[in-house]
């Protein structure tokens, strides 16, 4: 006989899980006793929005679905954020919640909540599972939900009695067959000719690329497109790490917060190539004008993206990696024209601009790039949310790393957590975050979960003792009147860091911080550096 | 511009709820929604008519797909499909007009399906225009309840909902 617990870790490990984040409860004990049979490792994070974030930027770094753990009720909700934050950035997480017994469903016991109805609109996929002899199928579903088609999260809400109950053996299913789920990931081929036409008959192309392409596993395959064409890229937030950020065709991020170059070549196009990004309002602030101008190829795993923000010229629903190849061979004898190249050469020169440097403060942007060559080349940035994002995705230059951060969401405190994950996934490459002292202070209990595991997480918080993100909106919309948005300016970030045991330093200038940054990462174990920041530093 | 769109899904106990939820959501506007088990006992198939341009109902149609419950979506052009819906209508009536809403009963084919010393209750199955001719002739008389099934849908002839 077998429990239903012992089953879900069994899942797991069916699954090649080798690592949880999460927070017990009396609802969910039996997995977790169970669990001390296993070789899973379990992260006890210091908040279930936590586990949720690490297990996104666990699957993010890892490839694979992070999973997340939170007991009923308040453990349940807790979670909310970060499964939210996941579905909306198409990141593949598992989330196990227990519940209370359900024969008591539906008449508000203690820590009950009706988490699969409060997540309903965040989730991929959710269940609530009613008989122990459902999980191995369910959790078979799961993971082929979250991970295949559009990834994102899953939950699977399991009362407590399903896990205690036993039946007869455990059998993990070997295929799912879920009739209303069949992603087509394949590109139709007569779309793609007709992508390949308008491509080659195209003057000033460019390519926006997104998240999917990420996901797809595909971005040495972009890069070969475009330089054997000498399409222009650029990238949404979320894009960002598809190509080096020194590649002289790559023109940065689009949008409000964007390089000047890369929106303007976005006008200027007469066929914009969007690969795998949805163009959210954040990234195209006016989708029509941009179709008005120019053609649009759009190719996205989700046929609900297509034509949502923007009007499609050449619709291609797929996965990138099923069309890729054929772009690369259909368009071996285009090569855009030497007068477009130049032009975007010359607006990259053109709208450089050296930041402003303010006296007894790290200038952050500078320093941001500055620390890209310190890293190894596969470093993963982690960005919080705010103006330190903005620095972040504008000026770190990525190599063969990644560029990690809420684009779709922009939950604050996202980064601390989600670093944790990546490092948990990539224990060899360096793993940074980028935030500032608001997002920091969002959570910052994870020093906790970073100092007992050892994680090896460096953390530059860019200290402006402001919102500054809000700030700057203030100014620029609200006349400088300043509401809520400054912090606390005796908190001392030094001594937090203290009683956790993790070493830390700050700085007042970028010699300071190279100095700081080039021994920090020469450490095995996490640090802290704080960089004081002018509050009058801009996003941009 | 209405649309009648019919969705198969899995009969699984919460599939409405994200169903219906997903109109909320979206801010989708629906008419009126319709659910019953089909001959499969697995599938339950929901009617839902619409109220959108085409964009919206592009949009309707696609977000349906995604959730994992739904099976099959087709939205029904004009002319292709039978539509009716059900509904019970019960009437202010004095005996001295009695024989003048049971006419009116006739004319447009409903049944009387109860009478009262001062009111009358019709049962009517048609399209929502249909119904709509019958409630205004009736409304002179004063209208004390009024009760539809939303608008159900089938496909002309022998193709179906696969298809
Ligand atoms: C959870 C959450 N609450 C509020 C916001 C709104 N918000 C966006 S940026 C920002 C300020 C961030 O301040 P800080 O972390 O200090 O970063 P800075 O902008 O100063 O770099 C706020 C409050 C948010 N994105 N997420």
């Amino acid at each position: 006989m077998i429990s239903g617990a012992e089953i879900m870790v069994k899942c797991l490990e069916a699954e090649g899980v080798s690592v949880v984040f999460g927070y017990p409860g009396a609802a969910i004990c039996p997995f977790y006793d169970e669990l001390l049979n296993s070789q899973i490792r379990h992260i006890l994070v210091r908040q279930e929005q936590n586990s949720a974030h690490a297990a996104s930027g666990y699957a993010r770094a890892s490839g694979k679905p992070g999973v997340c753990v939170a007991t009923s009720g308040p453990g349940a909700t807790n979670l909310i954020t970060g499964i939210a934050t996941a579905y909306m950035d198409s990141i593949p997480i598992i989330a196990i919640t227990g519940q209370v017994r359900s024969d008591l469903l539906g008449r508000d016991v203690f820590q009950e909540a009706d988490i699969t109805g409060a997540c309903e609109p965040f989730v991929k996929h959710s269940y609530l599972v009613n008989k122990t002899s459902d999980l191995p199928r369910v959790f078979k579903e799961a993971f082929h939900i979250a991970s295949t088609g559009r990834p994102g999260p899953v939950l699977i809400d399991i009362p407590i009695d399903i896990q205690q109950k036993k039946i007869e053996e455990f059998v993990y299913p070997e295929k799912v067959d879920i009739i209303g789920y069949k992603p087509n990931t394949k590109c139709h081929p007569g779309q793609v000719k007709k992508a390949i036409e308008l491509i080659t008959s195209s003057s000033r192309p460019v390519i926006v690329a997104g998240g999917g392409v990420l996901s797809s596993g595909v971005k040495l395959k972009l890069v070969k497109f475009a330089e054997q064409t000498g399409i222009p890229v650029i990238s949404t937030m979320m894009g960002i790490g598809v190509m080096p950020s020194d590649h002289e065709l790559y023109l940065g991020m689009l949008g409000t917060y964007g390089k000047a170059a890369a929106n303007r070549s976005l006008h200027q196009a007469d066929l914009v190539i969007v690969c795998g990004a949805r163009l959210g309002d954040r990234a195209v602030a006016a989708p029509d004008q941009m179709s008005e101008n120019s053609k649009i190829i759009h190719i996205d795993i989700d046929p609900a993206e297509i034509g949502k923000n923007v009007k499609t010229t050449v619709p291609i629903v797929g996965d990138m990696k099923n069309i890729i190849d054929s772009l690369i061979e259909g368009t071996q004898d285009y090569h855009v024209s030497k007068l477009w190249s130049e032009t975007l050469k010359g607006w990259k020169k053109e709208l450089f601009r050296k930041p402003p440097v303010f006296e007894g403060y790290v200038e952050p942007r500078a320093f941001v790039g500055k620390l890209s060559s310190m890293l190894k080349s596969k470093a993963i940035l982690v960005a919080d949310v705010g103006q330190n994002q903005i620095w972040c995705a504008n000026n770190f230059k990525i190599r063969e790393g990644r560029f990690l951060t809420t684009g779709g969401m922009g939950t604050m405190g996202y980064s601390v957590p989600a670093a944790i994950g990546a490092k948990l996934a990539r224990p060899t490459r360096d793993v940074v975050v980028v935030c500032g002292d608001g997002s920091f202070q969002m959570s910052l209990n994870e020093l906790g979960t970073i100092a007992q595991n050892h994680i090896n997480v460096k953390i530059i918080i860019m200290r402006n003792v402001r919102l500054g993100m809000v700030r700057e909106l203030q100014d620029n919309l609200y006349g400088g009147r300043y509401s809520a948005t400054f912090l606390d300016e005796t908190l001392d970030f030094l001594k937090i860091a203290e009683a956790y045991g993790i070493d830390s330093a700050q700085a007042n200038s970028n010699e300071e911080a190279e100095a700081i940054a080039e021994k920090m990462i020469k450490t095995d174990k996490p640090f802290i550096l704080v960089c004081n920041v002018s509050p009058d530093t801009p996003s941009i | 511009m209405k649309y009648t769109l019919s969705i198969l899904v899995e009969n699984h106990a919460g599939v409405l709820s994200k169903i219906s939820g997903l109109f909320s959501r979206r801010a989708f506007n629906i008419d009126s929604l319709a659910v019953g088990v089909t001959n499969d006992p697995n599938v339950s198939r929901i009617t839902v008519v619409a109220d959108g341009d085409e964009y919206v109902v592009e949009q309707l149609e696609k977000q349906l797909n995604k959730l994992i419950p739904v099976i099959k979506v087709k939205r029904h052009t004009n002319g292709d499909f039978i539509s009716r819906e059900l509904t019970l209508i019960k009437v202010h009536c004095p005996a001295a007009k009695r024989f003048e809403i049971m006419k009116i009963a006739e004319l447009m084919q409903a049944k009387i399906v109860d009478v009262s010393t001062s009111t009358i209750t019709v049962e009517f199955c048609n399209t929502t225009e249909v119904t709509k001719t019958l409630v205004d002739l009736l409304k002179p008389y004063g209208i004390r309840e009024l009760v539809s099934t939303g608008t159900i849908a089938l496909e002309k002839g022998a193709s179906d909902v696969t298809k």
